[in-house]
């Protein structure tokens, strides 16, 4: 499961990364989204990872910590993903601001000469 | 708990429920709106002049002068809480000034030339409050993206295809940045677990040697997404382009973005990696001295190079930026007093001179660029001038106040006598020529004696520039009628512009302040058992239950 999990995000920033570097908007948006799902899995894989271990204590008599999973991490992946949500909406408006404006979707506003 | 000790939240409520309540508001009934936004801003001004008495006056219950206010009521390194030290005050005062004065000036007509500019702008001021109240990195990404989140929407603020383009790129570096930033507190939480900043403080030294390179990467990326955001060479050349297509009251109120990314550094680098870090103390630090000797370096060649002034101011943010940086990255307490006198001097006076230009700018070339989108306000604006001018007098008041503010910038921001922008320069170059306070001997590494060069040269940088650019403007030939300059337009620099004399003249105040803020920055045990040991609300107990019978 490690290996997938860093296989998957590896490819994810990797692919994200290179669409980042191309001059079109359209591309940057899918880079970024891309970028942000590899970074949101990577916050994931911080609370390390474990098979069927529930997150949230059911009772209050004292626990073993090691039989459940780190809340915190998938707490900070749900903000995140609400975050980067938003962002990636109001980037996407900007892109087509840009695109209605100059008529070119490189990202200068103008075709390379 | 009594009201005071809830006056901390307030900086970040008070943005909050205005930028709400604006909201509701029909646009065009902007008279109400901009009402709305003055008074609350003046508000905050305010709460931030009295958390900053708060701050610097300790009383019988907390010595060091940190106010905790958790969250939730949830006892430190669980819940989420706000710190209130000196170093936030002292941030939370400087923003809501140049809040102030950014909000009157786009009365004059730059609130109206685009939907929900209040709005965004409350909101931005809470994100940036926020950033420097919170005592816990994930709650800082938070308010960086509330902050950056807005300063999107200001930023492409009366459109324009320069501004889309700008925003454009601006957009995508802070996106890919606040990437950087999650990962960097992802893997920070990952070794440390922990994401309070003073409890962080606590475990780093104890962290494994095996663990020890993936705190240190994780906290390098994390610095890097402020770094791009506090505009270090090689990571801040989206920076002049974005600040010089903003609105002048957007990128007024932008001077202060570019230190937010230096605050979080100059709180995080000293009491995360200071001496108790163990073996990652001093993490950080000659990057940051190199890299904001570089930014200083970059930063003075262009404004060498800019003949635009919009440029030119961009250029002065980084090298306002790169001194901080390398101050910081120097970890010594008198020349981070130094650096913090220096800041609050360097952003006052950049956030004048980008309202000032554009005004120049109207005085030079009446029908060029900017004033072309609102040429119309002029005639219609009921509020009036300072003064009515006569068509033809060599020099007409309005040239000379904008000539006399001209100069007081230039000299501030070239750090010469008898403004404060000297002093800020002399404090930082006397605490790097004497490292161990005044005494006789010692040597100086080449790294200090390239900054104290740096620094003079930067100077000297700023004066060519702005001598030329004051040439210019004032003595080339102006042909045509001198337009009018409203009084709300040159109020908000005169204030930012007195401000900064009122650092001069009580100099000594001020410096006495900066350094018991940057005591408490290199020995932050107190900030650290301040949070660790905040006191939680006892809840009030219940209401005896009625005894049925």
């Amino acid at each position: 499961m490690e290996l997938v999990l860093s296989i998957g995000i590896g490819v994810l920033i990797g692919s994200g990364v290179w669409l980042l570097f191309r001059p079109r908007t359209y591309q940057l948006i899918i880079g970024l989204s891309l970028i942000a799902y590899g970074v949101n899995l990577f916050i994931f894989s911080m609370g390390r990872l474990k098979v069927a271990a529930p997150p949230v204590l059911t009772s209050s008599a004292a626990v073993n910590p090691a039989d459940y999973a780190d809340p915190i991490p998938q707490a900070l992946v749900l903000t995140a993903i609400v975050i980067g949500f938003a962002t990636t909406a109001l980037f996407l408006v900007v892109l087509l601001v840009s695109r209605g404006l100059t008529g070119s979707d490189h990202v200068d506003g103008r075709e390379p000469s | 708990m009594d009201w005071a000790a809830h006056l901390v939240i307030a900086p970040i409520l008070l943005p909050l429920l205005t930028g709400a309540a604006l909201l509701l508001i029909d646009e065009r009934r902007h008279v109400l709106k901009a009402g709305l936004n003055v008074a609350s801003t003046i508000a905050l001004m305010l709460v931030a002049i009295v958390l900053l008495d708060f701050a610097n006056t300790p009383t019988a219950s907390n010595t060091a002068a940190t106010s905790v206010y958790l969250l939730g009521n949830w006892p430190a390194p669980f819940g989420i809480v706000l710190v209130l030290d000196r170093l936030a005050a002292l941030m939370l005062v400087l923003t809501s000034m140049l809040a102030v004065a950014a909000i009157v000036y786009s009365l004059a007509r730059w609130h109206r030339s685009g939907p929900h500019f209040h709005t965004l702008f409350q909101l931005l001021l809470m994100g940036v409050n926020g950033a420097f109240l919170t005592g816990d990195l994930f709650n800082l990404f938070v308010f960086f993206e509330v902050m950056l989140a807005s300063s999107y929407g200001l930023m492409l603020h009366g459109s324009g295809q320069a501004r889309v383009k700008a925003g454009l790129h601006y957009i995508v570096v802070n996106l890919a940045a606040s990437s950087l930033f999650l990962i960097g507190v992802a893997m920070i939480y990952g070794v440390t677990g922990t994401l309070n900043m003073a409890d962080l403080a606590l475990r780093i030294g104890a962290v494994p040697a095996s663990d020890r390179m993936l705190l240190d990467a994780g906290a390098g990326i994390l610095g890097i997404a402020f770094l791009v955001k506090a505009g270090m060479w090689p990571l801040g050349f989206w920076l002049p382009t974005a600040y010089n297509a903003a609105a002048a009251p957007v990128a007024a109120i932008f001077a202060i973005l570019s230190k937010v990314g230096v605050y979080v550094l100059l709180r995080l680098s000293p009491l995360l990696f200071g001496v108790e870090a163990g073996a990652s103390s001093g993490f950080g630090d000659s990057w940051l001295l190199v890299g904001g000797m570089a930014t200083i370096a970059f930063g003075a060649i262009g404004v060498l190079a800019s003949q635009a002034k919009g440029r030119l101011a961009g250029y002065y943010i980084l090298i306002s930026s790169g001194t901080m940086l390398a101050s910081i990255g120097i970890a010594n307490v008198s020349a981070t007093a130094g650096a913090l006198y220096y800041m609050v001097s360097s952003t006052l006076a950049i956030s004048a001179f980008f309202l000032l230009i554009e005004l120049i700018d109207r005085v030079q070339d009446p029908s060029a660029g900017v004033l072309a989108i609102t040429l119309d306000a002029y005639g219609e604006d009921i509020e009036e001038e300072e003064a009515e001018e006569e068509i033809g007098v060599a020099i007409p008041a309005t040239l000379a106040i904008l000539g006399v503010s001209f100069a007081a910038c230039g000299l501030l921001l070239a750090g010469l006598p008898p403004l404060s922008g000297f002093i800020g320069k002399f404090a930082i170059l006397t605490a790097l020529l004497n490292p161990e306070g005044l005494t006789e001997g010692g040597s100086l590494s080449p790294a200090t004696w390239a900054f104290v060069t740096l620094l003079v040269l930067s100077g000297l940088a700023a004066m060519i520039s702005l001598t030329r650019a004051g040439i210019q403007a004032f003595w080339a030939p102006i042909e045509g009628i001198v337009p009018r300059v409203l009084l709300m337009e040159i109020a908000p620099i005169a204030f930012l512009l007195s401000l900064c004399v009122g650092l001069t003249i009580f100099g000594g105040p001020v410096m006495r302040y900066m350094d018991q803020t940057a005591q408490s920055l290199h020995v932050p045990q107190t900030y650290i058992r301040d949070v660790m040991t905040a006191p939680r609300v006892e809840a009030t107990a219940p209401a005896a239950p009625k005894v049925t019978p």
